[in-house]
């Protein structure tokens, strides 16, 4: 019976990759080592689909390919000069709308959304830069946790939720407000019971979570995007989600 | 004319740390190969105090004060081809920490709680220009040609840039030349 399921296929530009029913064109991609960009999307997690990054062209419509479930003779188009120029433009304004310093960022040569603009050969951030006010919580005793680099993924959400089993972080507001929050009645982060050795503190793709007294324990130019693309790194599915920031 | 005119070369640090500088002479011998080439109008090599008619203007450092913005433009009417160089000029870089802080706070940080060589005064010559609330990349100024990331771009990032900008190509990057620190 697998082996009859495993038989129905999509095309992925022009590559034709099996799925089974469940997966979505990214499950199915992945498995098949085909690369389509992502930054919110972790295979441990229930996909949420926030970034946009992974858009895809099925059947002439644009979707993205984490949450969008395979289905029997999809044509996909994702490496595109179109797609990338959209891709880029989507981190360009992750760039602008936060306050993304990587030349002062622990994170720097390990974070995703530095490695996405690379891969995607971002030049300048293109927009206006936003500037916005926001929050650094160095309250808690491992973790510091940097609002100025938070992209909105939701891998810390779905993290203490689905595994941590803790709801230590949500979101909130909406629109340009959209915010990540702290479960605690200050919102401080020193006030919930988020660990160090929680899956939340390992999952961020950037350096809004990061862990204290590890900065600069690897030199600038020996980080994991220094020499490898984010493309290579995210198709070796047993390195992806170790800690980034050790 | 039997010989090439020399491409003219200006350029400028505005809020940088000279970083940028010190990574082009870095490309050490080979600045003489670049010298065969180009020739520098202003730039702190030169000491020459305004920029004249160019074919290429470099820029480091962001738009912090009144006085970057006059040089900027300076640069802009007379450079065909401006290029920004380093997270500075592209996105305010480090010197842009200081935008979601009170410009007045960070002056009482910096002057009155430290005393300085003067005592404890917050500079006010009229030859000073005068600060802006926040930093700025330079392309949210004026209009940018090309951009140059890192901080600083390597000596040999800088060589390839210019070499193809210099003979007439397209700059293109290897992945490990485009960097964000
Ligand atoms: S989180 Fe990533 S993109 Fe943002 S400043 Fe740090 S290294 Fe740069
Ligand atoms: S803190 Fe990190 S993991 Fe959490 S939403 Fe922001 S970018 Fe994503
Ligand atoms: S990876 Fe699919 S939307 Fe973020």
């Amino acid at each position: 019976m697998g082996a009859l399921v495993m038989s129905k296929a999509i095309t992925i530009d022009g590559k034709s990759v099996s799925f089974i029913d469940g997966q979505t064109i990214m499950d199915a991609a992945l498995a098949a080592g085909v690369y389509i960009p992502h930054l919110c999307h972790n295979p441990e997690f229930e996909p949420h689909g926030n970034c946009k990054l992974c858009i895809v062209s099925v059947n002439g419509r644009n979707m993205t390919a984490c949450t969008m479930p395979a289905a029997e003779d999809m044509v996909v188009a994702s490496d595109t000069p179109e797609l990338d120029s959209d891709r880029q433009a989507l981190v360009q304004m992750l760039f602008v709308e936060g306050n993304h310093i990587c030349p002062a960022c622990e994170a720097s040569g390990n974070c995703q959304l530095q490695a996405a603009a690379y891969y995607l050969k971002m030049l300048s951030p293109h927009f206006m830069h936003f500037y916005p006010p926001r929050e650094v919580d160095a309250s808690h005793p491992d973790i510091f946790l940097d609002l100025n680099r938070c992209i909105l993924c939701e891998l810390c959400v779905r993290a203490s939720r689905e595994v941590d089993g803790k709801n230590v972080f949500g979101i909130s507001g909406r629109g340009i407000g959209t915010h990540l929050v702290v479960n605690a009645a200050s919102g401080r982060l020193g006030d919930t019971n988020f660990a160090v050795t929680d899956k939340a503190a390992q999952v961020c793709p950037t350096g809004a979570i990061l862990i204290k007294r590890q900065g600069y324990k690897i030199p600038i130019g020996q980080r994991t995007f220094d020499h490898k693309k984010i493309s290579e790194v995210q198709m070796e599915p047993a390195k992806r989600t170790e800690p980034e920031h050790e | 004319m039997n010989e090439k005119r020399k491409i003219r070369v200006a350029t400028c640090s505005l809020a940088g740390c000279f970083g940028c500088h010190m990574s082009l002479l870095d490309i050490d011998e080979k600045l003489f190969d670049l010298l065969g080439v180009i020739e520098f109008d202003r730039t702190p090599f030169t000491d020459i105090k305004h920029c004249g008619p160019c074919d290429i203007g470099i820029v480091e450092g962001g738009v912090s004060n009144a006085e970057n913005v006059h040089v900027l433009k300076e640069f802009r009417e007379n450079c065909k081809v401006l290029v920004a160089i380093g997270a500075c000029a592209i996105t305010g870089g480090v010197p842009a920490l200081r935008n979601n802080i009170d410009l007045w706070d960070c002056f009482q940080e910096v002057y009155l709680y430290e005393g300085g060589l003067e005592g404890n005064q917050i500079p006010n010559d009229p030859e000073l220009p005068l600060p802006f609330d926040k930093v700025y990349p330079i392309y949210e100024v004026v209009k940018v040609d090309y951009f140059l990331p890192g901080c600083p771009p390597s000596a040999d990032t800088i060589w390839k840039f210019l070499t193809d900008l210099i003979e007439g190509r397209e700059p293109k990057l290897d992945y490990e030349m485009l960097h964000y620190d």
